[in-house]
C-alpha cells in the first residue's frame, strides 16, 4: 500500500522533471518567440493566447523565457553535479580504502574547510576572481558538491571494506584500487545515484539563488532566479512576471525531490521498511 | 570624478519652493529615503555625491549656492564685487555667522578652505574648480579678496559647489565623521549602513530651517524603497530608483510625485581608445544603431529627455542634435561595411548597478545585435565598475549618467575613461575658459556640443529625470536637481 502511494508520487515527480527537461531541449530548435528580440511597445502584457504566459518589461515572451531559462538551469545544476562526482567519488574512495591514514584525514578534513564556507560565500569569491558568469555559477556550485560526494562515499564504502567479498579479494592479491573499482564502487552506484538526484535539485535552487543575486549566468540569457530578481519592482501591478519563472522553480525543485525520494525508496529497501 | 557622483545620480531631491503666505505648522521632523550612502561626511575631500546629497546646504554652505532652479545665489557671500578685468572677486561675507561648534566663521576660515581646496596634496575631488585661483588674501574679518590668474566666467558658480563649502580649521580633523558647518542643520548621528540624523541649528545666522529634525535613510534596494515609502517609513524618496512604480504612487492620494530635471547626461559611453572604436566610422554606426526612445520606454518606463550631445536639455544654450543621429540600423549596417566590419564584432558593455544601466544595457545588446556587434555584457557593482571602466579603462561600452552640472569640459582630458583626444575641442575649451562675454560664450559652448557629437565620442541617450515621491503635505523638496543636494533648509509640514 505505502509503496504505490510513494511511486504515484515517484511518478507525478518524474513527470514534472521531464516536462521540464524536454522544454529545455525542445527550446534548442523552437520557442514561441525569440527571446533575444525585445519588443518594448508590448510590454507588460497580461498572459493572452498570443504570450500564454504573458510579456515582460522589454516586450519578452516569459513562457520562451521559461523554456530557455530551464536550459540554463538544467544545465549549470547538471554540470555541477557532475564536477561533484567526478572529484567526490575517487576522493571517498580514496579516503575509505586508506581509512585511518594520513590521506583519509586530508581528504576529510579538506571536506571540513569546503563545507566550513556557506555555498553563497564560495560564489561570491569565485565570481569576484573571474567575474560573473554561467561558467563560474557552474563552478562555485560544482565546488560545494564534491564534499557531499566524497563524505557520502566514504561512509559507504568504508562499511564495504569489511565485507567477506572484498577481504576475499584482498586475500587474492587484489590492490587497494582495484578494489574500489570493482567491488566497492558498483555497491555504492544507488547511493550515487539518489543523491546525484537530490543535489541536481538542490542545484538549480543555487543556480536560482546566484542568478538572482547577479552570480549567474548574464544577460542576455534567460535565468530564473534573474527573472525573479528583475521583476520584483513589479510585482503589484505584473504579478505574472514573478509568478510564473517563481513556479517554474518550485515545480523542477518538485519534482526532482520526488524523483530523488522515490528512487532511495525504490534501491533502498530498507529504508523503505524504517519509514513505514 | 564625475562618475562617483553618477554613483548618487539617482539619489537627489528637488526642488520647488515654498510660496510665501500658506499657511503652514512650524516645527515636525522628516524622514528622507536617499539610495546611497556616504563613505564619510567630508563634501571636501571625496568625489561621492551621496556626501552632498545629505550634507550640502543643510549642514555645510559655501560662498554661493544653488537654488532649486540651478541659479547661482549668495550663500556665506551676502555680496560681492568683480573688478573690472574679471581677475580680483572681493566677498563681503555674512557677519554673525558661527560654525556648529560655536567657533566664529571669519575671512580667516574661508582663506582656509579655499588654501586647503587648491594646494598641491588636497584630496578635493574638483581640484580643477580652484585651479585659477591665484592668491586668497584676508581684508578683514568679513572681507575676503580671491585673485585670479585669469578670467574664469564660472568663478561663482564653482564657488557654489559642494566642495567649495567654507569648512574651519579647529574642526577638520574629525570632519569625515563629525561634519561641523555653518548650516541651519547641524549633525546629530550616523549610524552606519542605516541613517544620519540632523537637528535645527537654533543660531543659524539667516532665516532657520522650518524642521526640528531631519533623518536620511539608506535604502539601496529598489524593492525595499517601494515598500519604505508605502508604509510611510519615509516621508519622502529623493531620486526614486524604480520608475515603473511612479503611476501607483501618482495614484495614491498620500503622495506626490515630483518629476524634474537633473544634469545628468545618460550616455552610451564608447572607449575612444580602443579598435575598433578609435574609427569614427565605427562609433558613427553605433549612434545610428541605438533607438533612444525605445531606451527611455523600456528602461526608464518613458521618463527622459533625447538628447544628442553632453549637454542638458534645460539649459539655454543646449542644441538639439539629437536628429545627427537618428535610429537607422540601416545606415549602421553601410557605415559597419565601410569601416570594414561587414560581419561585425564582439565587444564588452560592462554595467554599474542603476536600472537605467542594467535595462538601458539589455536593450542596447539586443539593438547592437541587430547591426551585426555582439556584446559581451557583464553586470558590474559599483566598486568593481570604478576600477575596471573609469580607472582601468578596461572596457568597450558602457553605460553610465553624468550628473554634474555643466561638465563638458570633460571631454578636453584626453586621459579621461573615455578617452577623446582631440585638439580642436580642446581649442574651443580653452578660448571658454577665458571668455567672460556672455555671448561668446554661448556660442562656444554650441561649438563644443557640436564638435562632440560629430566625432560621435560616445552614445547619448537621454536627460536623466529626477523622481522624488513626496507626501502630500510635505512642501519643500525640490523638484529639479541643479547640483546633488537635499536642501531641507525651506521644508515644512503643510497643515
Amino acid at each position: 500500500m505505502p509503496t504505490a502511494k510513494l511511486s504515484r508520487a515517484m511518478l507525478f515527480g518524474a513527470f514534472l522533471s521531464l516536462l521540464f527537461i524536454s522544454a529545455a531541449l525542445l527550446s534548442f530548435v523552437w520557442t514561441p518567440y525569440s527571446v533575444e528580440t525585445l519588443d518594448i511597445a508590448n510590454k507588460l502584457q497580461k498572459p493572452s493566447a498570443a504570450h500564454w504566459f504573458g510579456t515582460d518589461h522589454f516586450g519578452r515572451d516569459i513562457f520562451s523565457m521559461i523554456m530557455v531559462g530551464a536550459r540554463t538551469s538544467i544545465a549549470v545544476a547538471l554540470v555541477a553535479v557532475g564536477i561533484g562526482m567526478l572529484l567526490g567519488v575517487p576522493l571517498g574512495l580514496a579516503a575509505a580504502a586508506k581509512r585511518g591514514g594520513l590521506l583519509d584525514e586530508m581528504i576529510m578534513r579538506g571536506n571540513d574547510l569546503v563545507f566550513a564556507f556557506p555555498p553563497l560565500v564560495i560564489a561570491i569569491m569565485i565570481t569576484a576572481t573571474f567575474g560573473p558568469s554561467a561558467t563560474n555559477a557552474i563552478i562555485a556550485i560544482g565546488v560545494f558538491n564534491i564534499p557531499v560526494f566524497a563524505r557520502m562515499t566514504r561512509g559507504a564504502a568504508i562499511s564495504l571494506w569489511t565485507r567477506d567479498y572484498v577481504l576475499s579479494a584482498r586475500v587474492s592479491g587484489k590492490g587497494a584500487a582495484r578494489i574500489s573499482l570493482e567491488h566497492i564502487l558498483p555497491n555504492v552506484a544507488n547511493l550515487l545515484i539518489v543523491q546525484g538526484s537530490i543535489q541536481f535539485s538542490v542545484g538549480i535552487i543555487a543556480e536560482a539563488a546566484l542568478s538572482y543575486v547577479g552570480l549567474g549566468a548574464q544577460p542576455p540569457i534567460p535565468s530564473w532566479g534573474r527573472m525573479l530578481a528583475e521583476s520584483q519592482t513589479m510585482i503589484s501591478f505584473a504579478p505574472h512576471l514573478t509568478v510564473f519563472p517563481g513556479m517554474a522553480i518550485l515545480l523542477t525543485v518538485l519534482g526532482l525531490n520526488l524523483v530523488g525520494d522515490g528512487l532511495r525508496d525504490y534501491l533502498d529497501p530498507k529504508l523503505r521498511r524504517s519509514k513505514t | 570624478m564625475t562618475t562617483l557622483r553618477t554613483a548618487a545620480a539617482l539619489t537627489s531631491a528637488l526642488a520647488l519652493c515654498a510660496s510665501l503666505g500658506t499657511a503652514h505648522a512650524a516645527g515636525g521632523d522628516v524622514t528622507v529615503g536617499l539610495q546611497l550612502e556616504p563613505p564619510h561626511l567630508d563634501p571636501t575631500s571625496a568625489a561621492a555625491g551621496a556626501i552632498d546629497q545629505v550634507l550640502y546646504s543643510n549642514v555645510f554652505e559655501g560662498l554661493t549656492r544653488f537654488g532649486p532652479d540651478g541659479s547661482i545665489n549668495p550663500g556665506l557671500a551676502k555680496d560681492w564685487d568683480v573688478s573690472e578685468d574679471g581677475l580680483t572677486y572681493t566677498f563681503h561675507l555674512q557677519e554673525g555667522v558661527t560654525f556648529h561648534d560655536g567657533t566664529t566663521m571669519d575671512a580667516e576660515d574661508v582663506k582656509f578652505s579655499l588654501d586647503r581646496a587648491r594646494a598641491e596634496d588636497s584630496a578635493n575631488a574638483q581640484k580643477a574648480l580652484f585651479a585659477d585661483i591665484a592668491s586668497v588674501d584676508v581684508v578683514d574679518p568679513a572681507t575676503v579678496k580671491v585673485t585670479l590668474s585669469k578670467p574664469n566666467g564660472n568663478f561663482l558658480f564653482n564657488m557654489a559647489w559642494g566642495d567649495a563649502v567654507i569648512v574651519a580649521p579647529e574642526s577638520i580633523e574629525n570632519i569625515k565623521t563629525n561634519p561641523v558647518g555653518t548650516g541651519a542643520f547641524t549633525f546629530s548621528n550616523w549610524v552606519q549602513g542605516d541613517q544620519i540624523t540632523l537637528t535645527k541649528n537654533a543660531d543659524y545666522w539667516g532665516e532657520p530651517a522650518k524642521l526640528d529634525s531631519a533623518t536620511f535613510k539608506f535604502i539601496s534596494d529598489p524593492t525595499a524603497a517601494f515598500a519604505a515609502v508605502m508604509a510611510e517609513d519615509v516621508d519622502a524618496f529623493g531620486g526614486y530608483p524604480a520608475p515603473e512604480n511612479l503611476p501607483q504612487f501618482e495614484a495614491d492620494p498620500r503622495f506626490n510625485v515630483l518629476i524634474g530635471s537633473t544634469e545628468g547626461e545618460t550616455i552610451l559611453s564608447t572607449n575612444n581608445a580602443q579598435p575598433p572604436f578609435d574609427n569614427p566610422k565605427v562609433r558613427e554606426a553605433l549612434a545610428h544603431a541605438i533607438d533612444r526612445q525605445a531606451i527611455i520606454d523600456g528602461a526608464m518606463f518613458g521618463y527622459g529627455t533625447p538628447i544628442g550631445t553632453h549637454f542638458a536639455p534645460h539649459h539655454p544654450d543646449y542644441v538639439d542634435l539629437t536628429g545627427n543621429s537618428a535610429y537607422d540600423p540601416e545606415k549602421a549596417k553601410a557605415l559597419l561595411a565601410e569601416a570594414g566590419f561587414a560581419d561585425g564584432f564582439t565587444t564588452t558593455l560592462k554595467l554599474p548597478p542603476p536600472s537605467y544601466a542594467r535595462r538601458g544595457g539589455e536593450i542596447i545588446a539586443a539593438q547592437l545585435r541587430d547591426v551585426g556587434i555582439e556584446t559581451e555584457i557583464s553586470n558590474l557593482e559599483w566598486a568593481q565598475w570604478l576600477e575596471q571602466v573609469f580607472r582601468g579603462k578596461d572596457f568597450g561600452l558602457t553605460i553610465i549618467s553624468h550628473t554634474e552640472p555643466l561638465d563638458i569640459g570633460i571631454y578636453a582630458n584626453p586621459d579621461y575613461y573615455f578617452q577623446y583626444d582631440s585638439a580642436e575641442f580642446q581649442g574651443v575649451m580653452a578660448e571658454l575658459n577665458e571668455a567672460t562675454d556672455p555671448a561668446k560664450r554661448s556660442e562656444l559652448l554650441q561649438k563644443a556640443q557640436t564638435i562632440i557629437s560629430d566625432d560621435y565620442v560616445n552614445g547619448y541617450l537621454f536627460q536623466l529625470a529626477q523622481l522624488s515621491v513626496v507626501k502630500a503635505n510635505l512642501v519643500g523638496i525640490w523638484e529639479n536637481s541643479p547640483t546633488q543636494a537635499t536642501d531641507l533648509t525651506a521644508v515644512y509640514w503643510e497643515e
